[in-house]
């Protein structure tokens, strides 16, 4: 994850408190997801980042999951993201996010 | 009266030097993680000059293959080397780094690069050889200086340091002593492009056959600012590549854009020459140096070798209707706007469907789409994974909601009227320009009658806008009409000159 | 109970997946608190 971004999400965990923190995510497939999502729970697994070693446990999804899809007004999700979702492995990315979340995430 | 694309040109310059120092993935973990486990062992995953050759995608850049044997070949590519693959190619060449060097050298015009001594000796007679290294280029390479002097300048000065293979071979310092945009690392990134469009713009007027006094405008397109602390982004990339070019008669200036800039330029070129401003527009590129092992770390996690080891540069001529080459179709010019937002199927319906519809065409009218080219090989590995595969699903998905296309027909239409990618992640490099060579010979040999060129940008890295972007044209087989009608202008000149004499031998009758 | 509604949101979106603005559009629509917002860039 980009470092400037790792920065914000450190900083917004701190300020309103991990348990109140939920990340969405847009990635194009499965492994980009796990890894996005790895950031924000475990820490950043490449090192790279403010988020290396830092275990934020926060809850996290892909925007094309169930659980956050049904939530959202189907029209506006149909318009903004359906097309999309057709073309990206959803499988796949549940699959990654749902590991992730099972192993590292606290809330 | 529509422009015409008369000639593409492209190169690659191995840069595994670079990929080590220069690329950001590397330079960033430099400063985060000096002691890291990546930095250890990248040097390992690096490719050499004959893999990077021999690496089908390339060979498909310089046109040695075409898309459509390229896309035969299973992926991934990388265990599959191309026998018999050269350096040369149709449109252009993959120039190996010690010889590149020696060009970044040339140009230096305010002696800021200097390479080492023996390092020059070493590599001139293959430089000196290269028949596009004009009188003048080659006079521009110096001699060099000794070890001491590029250690004290790297050591003492803050002058970067250029290596090949491992080795100290020179130094570029800084252009100011406080002015950032001016470091020895700005200098070096702005270098490397500019040589590396100096390249493409050198094969562009090889595979024209353009007199280069003959190329009046040049628009420079890459991602790279060129200025000072007052004039940060001041430019002009185009002027400074079109002097060591020889290009004499030609102005020009840099377009900028993200990853969309190249389709921009040539909206912009084509504009400048059906309006009849300029005659011949060169638009051209050079590489990022920052770009070179850009997700190095997840090739490197694979046990890959680091794909990203080129610059890529590419250069197209747009000259006046001569009747014969692919027509620029100004009518059908999609555009991403302010208003058009960010959702996929927005960015795409703007760019393909609505100018399509606009001018009474089909998605199914356009025989071959060249969106976004990223090699898949690269950016699977890296997570982002098969972008023209996901430009192609987008656009036959839009053709399946129109009505056009039966839901079954989807992946015979991405077979069909798409392309698997081959452009390295330069940036700028692969969004769309990768195919104008192709696209122009199927034009012309009748296998193809339209093709649209779509680029696509990321604004928003720039942290200006939340905007993305885009923009596209159609490339048409050319109508003919203007041959035509040359040739019923010289009728109607011939038919009036001999009228002309006539009168004049009546006239002397008449005496 | 509502994972969106209940929670502060931070949104990192993907170019070549769905871009941040995108799924703002659809967080906005039904009133969710976004925090920060962004697209990553992988090529």
């Amino acid at each position: 994850m980009d470092l400037e971004n790792q920065k914000r999400v450190k900083e917004l965990a701190e300020l309103h408190g991990p348990e109140n923190i939920l990340v969405i995510l847009g990635a194009a497939e499965g492994e980009a997801a796990g890894i996005a999502a790895e950031t924000v729970t475990a820490g950043d697994p490449t090192y790279a980042g403010p988020l290396t070693g830092v275990q934020l446990g926060l809850s996290v999804y892909h925007v094309c999951e169930d659980a956050i899809k049904s939530e959202l007004d189907p029209t506006v999700y149909d318009e903004q993201i359906g097309m999309m979702e057709m073309v990206l492995d959803v499988d796949d990315i549940v699959n990654e996010m749902t590991a992730i979340r099972e192993q590292y995430s606290k809330y | 009266m529509n422009s015409v694309l008369k000639a593409a040109s492209y190169v690659l310059v191995h840069a595994p030097d670079m990929v080590l120092q220069n690329g950001t993935t590397q330079t960033t973990e430099m400063v985060v993680n000096p002691d890291s486990e990546y930095l250890k062992t990248l040097p390992g995953h690096l490719r050499s000059y004959d893999q990077v050759v021999a690496y089908a995608p390339n060979q498909t850049y310089i046109g040695n293959m075409t898309p459509d044997e390229l896309g035969q070949l299973a992926q991934p590519w990388t265990d599959k080397p191309v026998a018999g693959a050269t350096r040369q190619g149709k449109y252009g060449e993959i120039m190996p780094q010690d010889e590149f060097l020696l060009l970044f050298q040339a140009c230096d015009m305010f002696d800021l690069v200097h390479l080492e001594r023996d390092f020059v000796a070493r590599t001139r007679p293959a430089f000196d050889a290269h028949p596009l290294m004009d009188e003048y280029i080659k006079s521009r390479v110096m001699e060099g200086v000794d070890r001491e002097q590029i250690l004290r300048f790297v050591n003492e000065e803050g002058a970067e340091g250029i290596y090949h293979q491992g080795q100290l071979a020179g130094y570029i310092k800084r252009a100011h002593d406080v002015d950032v945009n001016l470091s020895a690392h700005v200098m070096m990134e702005n270098m490397a492009s500019k040589a590396s469009a100096v390249l493409a713009l050198k094969h562009l007027i090889r595979v024209s056959g353009v007199d280069a006094g003959q190329i009046d405008y040049v628009i420079e397109c890459s991602e790279e600012a060129c200025g000072d602390m007052n004039q940060r982004g001041g430019g002009n990339f185009a002027k400074s590549i079109a002097e060591i070019a020889g290009l004499s008669g030609a102005t020009g200036c840099d377009v900028r854009g993200f990853c969309a800039a190249p389709a921009h330029a040539l909206v912009s070129a084509a504009s400048l020459v059906k309006s009849g401003t300029f005659k011949n527009v060169a638009v051209v590129a050079g590489g990022s140096t920052a770009k070179l092992g850009m997700n190095g770390k997840d090739h490197v996690r694979k046990g890959m070798q680091v794909l990203e080891d080129v610059l890529g540069g590419f250069a197209a001529l747009i000259s006046a209707n001569d009747g014969i080459n692919p027509e620029i179709d100004l009518g059908i010019v999609g555009r991403h706007t302010v208003g058009t937002g960010a959702s996929p199927q927005a960015v795409i319906t703007s760019l393909v469907l609505s100018p399509l519809e606009q001018a009474g065409m089909k998605i199914q009218d356009i025989d071959k789409y060249a969106a976004e080219l990223q090699n898949p090989d690269i950016t699977k590995p890296a997570g982002a994974g098969d972008v023209p595969l996901a430009n192609f699903k987008m656009i036959g998905a839009l053709a399946v909601k129109s009505g056009e296309l039966a839901r079954d027909g989807l992946n015979g239409f991405i077979a069909k009227h798409g392309m698997v990618g081959w452009a390295p992640t330069q940036g700028h490099i692969p969004s769309g320009a990768p195919y104008l060579g192709f696209a122009r010979q199927d034009l012309l040999d009748g296998k193809i009658r339209k093709a649209m060129i779509v680029g696509k940008g990321s604004l928003f890295l720039g942290r200006m806008t939340n905007q993305f972007d885009g923009i596209s044209f159609v490339l048409r087989a050319n109508s003919g009409d203007d041959r035509k009608q040359r040739e019923a202008i010289g009728k109607e000149e011939v038919r009036s000159m001999i009228a002309e004499a006539l009168r004049a031998f009546a006239a002397s009758l008449d005496v | 109970m509502s994972l969106l509604k209940d929670k502060k949101i931070i949104v990192i979106g993907d170019r070549d997946g769905i871009p941040g603005p995108a799924i703002d559009e659809c967080l906005k629509s039904i009133g969710a608190e976004i925090l920060f917002s962004s697209t990553e860039c992988f090529v």
